[in-house]
């Protein structure tokens, strides 16, 4: 697996644009080149996997769709298996009462493997439990005498899991890439003829959705906030002009100033918590709040690889990121007023340039997933149809692993 | 009423005098009938001085009796002399007589003894312009003055000139004055007040951004009779009913003019006729601001150049100033105040009338079309409109009699006085006020550069207190990095971000102190854009928000959105984002119909959010605004 690994460290290197599609492929190559022994392939690949997501969230913890895509590829990996013991059960009992008659001394053997496939299929089958949490023996040490026995189905299966493995992973891909589209066409239920909107710096989802409604003939106006200091706005704004939408830009700072004349606020979402806040680009908790004064509402889009299964604890500060102060002052402008060799030796100039925002669920009024429009508070439980609650915390249990 | 007035009858004027400090003192008086007085008046000054410091000086002074000051105390030399009140009919003339005619014989008595001993009584007068510049800023006692002081006036009920007369009168006759003087003289007051409006009108027609007191055509409707003044007893009862109604249709007047509607096309036509500047119209303007004046930026600085020798009307320093508006150069609401009232000093000093007209006229005219070429150069702040309002009024207070020079000199104290008073005294007490907020330890997060909080900060720095400063700017002017500057070069512990990360930085913030364009009679903040930003997220935070707002900024208009009346500033400005090249996302933007650049200026901030106010009459909370506005405001503005 050296070349995964090296796989892994290009991608390391380029984490600063990745994008929950790449995590995807690039653990699909994962999965694919991971040698599956015969005994407890399931078993194999998630430790692959988390050892390999592990390294990614260390990488840049604050890009969170990266930890949901391993999360998703692991629960991706445990249903696959728990679809394919619950078939094995059913040759498992036929056999082993076949076998049980004719070959004694195979009779131990069967009997065992048969209890550790029962074993297998009640951890694999068990809903998220308390005892499933405390037990905190990792899976791949539950698993192992799984499937000592047959060969020849052996065989067989291992190809399977591996194969449908890479067949989810690859709708998982495709979800994502779709995933735009579905949001989409949403679009013209939730916007009307002259509709005035307000967005701030820019996503893809939010221009695609906009489009939507414009496809659709719904004529309507935009207000772009340039979203500084990554002026995404202005990259926005002209999409939209070039697709002949009434797009009118305006600084962050007069969104207090116009929310008063929007009638609906749309943004996308770096990323959507357990509990319906949303970390967003910086400036957003603003317009959050000028939107909820003027009861606007505040509509969050977000594709499901950005619903994150954690729950926050002081994301201002634990889920940020701070950039450089380059993009806020330059360097050079303020050397001359500094004086570096007085003082207590704290400089007297601080500059803040955080890249996100926490914007809390009260005040998001709609999430729009491709899986529908979702109030805040029902954000959790969209969220664990998604993951498997054994892999929420992917870091502990690799290090347990290792 | 009487027992009280008596019983201070030294104090009293003197109290009053000063507390005129806000509005105009009396200047006319003293400069109409000693005009070689500037050398003579000193020692007088200096007499009454002492009495004159140890006063409160936040005494309000009452808002009828300060408008109707401005024709009362030069009305009795110029019109009561019996003989010739028609000799001298000027308008302006005739229109003070008219005042007079409506007042009833008492006051007419003592103001005829008030003459005989009018050196003294004017000593007195003159003194008190001067007072108010000596005294120190922290003389100025917070609200609890200005408490008693309402009620004073309340009671006393009398323009402070005509209590000067009378009690000097009192002094020499110690003839105890009746209640009916005062109230003959409101009623004189109401007819003076409504003949003004009227004229504000009239001329508010022809420069609706200012309401000028010019007081010219109304004069010719009131024109009186001499012999009004014999039968002042029958008119001044006759005129009772009148000025029972006049007194609702002043209310009514109090209403602030519309401002300039630019969607109105045929006044948008006529003031393309009169402007100088000639601004080409932006071509994609923002739907929802038609109604503001949307120009191409950058156009009219080369074509004002190019004009400036053809520009002969214009005095040059005002031609100056609105070309630093235009560049912008000078901005912030004080700073151009200044400059602009600077600039119409030399204008007024190099100022002569032409011949066959009248000073107070002309010069209100010539001050018109400085103020439409400066309009057309930026729109005004309510700061300088509120200046403009000052200076035309003290204009149209010049009596008649006075020589060209005297009246000259009179404008130029009277602006000075404006700008020390008005500005730099009240930012030194607005100073005193808010250092008084600031604790050891406190995190004072401030938006943009108000000079207000700048002088705040450093002074706080300067006693030593210990606290931190978090600049918060904004695109596209960059403020604050100006102030970063300042601040850090004092030696004062900054930290600096952008608006939008305004929700990260105030959880470590204790105090929230900004600064206003102008404070609106319902508790609004009109104010740099982004600055109802910062106190809604300060409000969010339960973090106190304390605007720092010299009182002459305060207006009587009401707003309640920041759409309806804005600046709109250079589109390009947004598009473009100086020292990020990469940031080019919109070049040629301009050739697209869909595409709209939106500049705000200035956005409103509501009154729920703001803590506190601080202004030279002390810490008020937003809803007391209008009070301010009543009770102060109108003595500045109408005077």
């Amino acid at each position: 697996m050296p070349d995964t690994q090296a796989l892994v460290m290009t991608f390391l290197t380029s984490l600063k644009n990745a994008t929950a599609r790449q995590t995807a492929e690039l653990l699909r190559s994962v999965i694919s080149q991971q040698r599956v022994p015969y005994t407890n392939q399931a078993g194999a690949l998630i430790d692959a996997v988390k050892a390999v997501g592990e390294q990614l969230i260390a990488a840049n913890p604050v890009e969170l769709a990266v930890g949901n895509i391993v999360r998703r590829v692991l629960h991706i990996i445990r249903e696959e298996d728990l679809s394919l013991t619950t078939a094995a059960i059913g040759e498992l009992n036929l056999s082993a009462v076949s076998d049980d008659e004719n070959d004694d001394d195979r009779d131990g053997n069967t009997t065992l493997s048969a209890a550790a496939v029962a074993a297998a299929a009640r951890s694999t089958l068990r809903p998220p439990s308390l005892q499933t949490l405390l037990e905190d023996t990792p899976v791949s040490a539950a698993v192992p005498q799984t499937s000592s026995s047959g060969a020849a189905d052996k065989s067989s299966r291992s190809r399977k899991l591996k194969h449908d493995v890479i067949e989810a992973v690859n709708e998982l891909i495709q979800d994502i890439v779709t995933c735009h589209e579905q949001i989409a066409e949403q679009a013209v239920e939730h916007i009307h003829q002259n509709e005035v909107i307000l967005t701030l710096g820019s996503s893809r989802t939010v221009s695609e959705f906009l489009f939507a409604a414009k496809e659709k003939k719904r004529s309507f106006r935009v207000f772009v906030a340039e979203g500084a200091p990554r002026y995404q706005g202005h990259l926005l704004a002209k999409e939209l002009v070039a697709r002949g939408l009434q797009t009118t830009l305006i600084t962050d700072s007069a969104v207090f100033a116009m929310i008063s004349r929007v009638n609906m606020v749309i943004v996308g979402a770096h990323a959507v918590m357990a509990n319906g806040g949303v970390i967003a680009p910086v400036g957003m908790n603003l317009v959050a709040l000028a939107a909820q004064k003027h009861a606007v509402p505040f509509v969050v889009l977000a594709g499901s690889h950005k619903l994150c299964p954690l729950y926050p604890h002081n994301p201002e500060v634990l889920l940020n990121e701070l950039r450089s102060p380059s993009e806020l002052l330059d360097f050079g402008e303020f050397s001359d007023c500094m004086d570096f060799g007085s003082g207590s030796g704290s400089p007297l100039l601080h500059v803040v340039n955080p890249a996100f925002d926490y914007v809390p669920p009260k005040l998001v009024s709609l999430f729009i997933t491709d899986a529908g429009g979702h109030n805040p508070s029902y954000m959790y439980r969209l969220i664990a149809d998604y993951y498997s609650a054994d892999d929420l915390v992917v870091q502990r249990r690799a290090i347990a692993g290792n | 009423m009487d027992s009280r007035r008596s019983s201070r009858a030294v104090i009293d004027p003197k109290v009053r005098q000063v507390g005129f400090f806000t509005s105009a003192p009396l200047p006319p008086d003293r400069t109409q009938s000693d005009p070689p007085d500037p050398i003579r008046s000193p020692p007088l000054a200096d007499a009454s001085s002492p009495g004159n410091s140890l006063s409160p000086v936040m005494i309000p002074p009452p808002r009828h009796p300060s408008d109707s000051l401005l024709r009362l105390p030069h009305s009795p030399s110029d019109a009561f002399p019996p003989p010739s009140p028609t000799t001298t009919t000027t308008s302006l003339g005739d229109f003070s007589d008219d005042v007079t005619a409506a007042s009833s014989p008492p006051p007419a008595a003592a103001r005829v003894r008030g003459r005989g001993s009018s050196v003294k009584q004017q000593g007195a007068a003159s003194s008190f312009p001067g007072g108010g510049f000596e005294v120190p800023p922290s003389v100025k006692a917070p609200s609890s003055v200005p408490a008693s002081g309402l009620t004073t006036v309340s009671v006393v009920k009398l323009p402070p000139g005509i209590s000067v007369e009378v009690q000097s009168d009192r002094a020499l006759n110690s003839k105890p004055l009746k209640e009916k003087t005062s109230k003959a003289e409101r009623r004189a007051i109401q007819e003076a007040q409504r003949a003004a409006k009227a004229a504000a009108k009239a001329e508010g027609i022809k420069t609706p951004a200012v309401t000028a007191l010019a007081n010219a055509k109304s004069a010719k409707s009131t024109k009186p009779s001499p012999q009004r003044n014999d039968s002042a007893v029958v008119v001044a009862a006759s005129e009772k009913k009148g000025g029972d109604r006049s007194v609702e249709k002043d209310r009514k007047k109090d209403v602030p003019h519309p401002r300039m509607q630019y969607d109105d096309k045929s006044r948008v036509q006529k003031l393309k006729k009169r402007s100088v500047v000639k601004p080409t119209e932006a071509r994609n303007r923002v739907e929802l601001f038609r109604h503001l004046p949307q120009y191409e930026h950058g156009t009219q600085l080369p074509v004002l150049q190019s004009k400036f020798f053809q520009l002969d009307t214009l005095h040059p320093a005002v031609y100056k100033v609105g070309l630093q508006y235009l560049s912008g150069d000078i901005c912030g609401g004080n700073a151009r105040c200044i400059a602009m009232l600077q600039a119409f000093q030399e204008a007024i000093r190099d100022y002569s009338t032409p011949p066959a007209k009248t000073l107070s006229r002309d010069l209100t005219a010539k001050i018109s079309s400085y103020v439409s070429f400066l309009i057309d150069c930026r729109p005004l702040s309510v700061s300088m409109g509120n200046a403009i309002r000052f200076l035309k009024s003290q204009i149209a207070k010049i009596p008649i009699s006075l020589s060209e020079s005297e009246a000259k000199a009179t404008l130029h104290s009277d602006i000075e006085r404006f700008i020390n008073e008005k500005i730099i005294l009240a930012d030194r007490v607005i100073v005193k006020h808010a250092v008084t907020k600031i604790r050891d330890g406190d995190v004072l997060l401030t938006y943009g550069s108000s000079s207000a909080v700048e002088m705040i900060l450093q002074h706080a720095h300067e006693l030593g207190k210990q606290f931190r400063v978090v600049i918060v700017d904004s695109r596209p002017k960059h403020e604050g990095k100006l102030l970063l500057r300042r601040l850090v070069r004092k030696g004062l512990s900054c930290t600096y971000t952008h608006i939008n990360a305004i929700s990260y930085i105030m959880h470590e913030v204790t105090r929230v102190f900004l600064g206003a364009s102008s404070v609106l009679s319902n508790g609004t903040v009109y104010s740099r854009v982004g600055t109802a930003c910062v106190a809604m997220v300060a409000y969010g935070f339960h973090i106190p928000v304390l605007v720092c707002c010299e009182a002459y900024k305060f207006h009587e208009r009401v707003q309640l959105d920041s759409i309806c009346s804005n600046e709109l500033g250079d589109p390009d400005s947004i598009s473009k984002v100086p020292g990020r090249e990469d940031i080019n996302h919109l070049d040629g933007w301009d050739k697209s119909e869909n595409l709209q650049l939106l500049n705000l200026i200035y956005d409103a901030t509501p009154s729920d959010y703001v803590s506190l106010i601080i202004t030279d009459y002390g810490m008020i909370p937003p809803t007391s605004v209008p009070v301010i506005v009543r009770e102060y405001g109108r003595g500045q503005l109408w005077i």
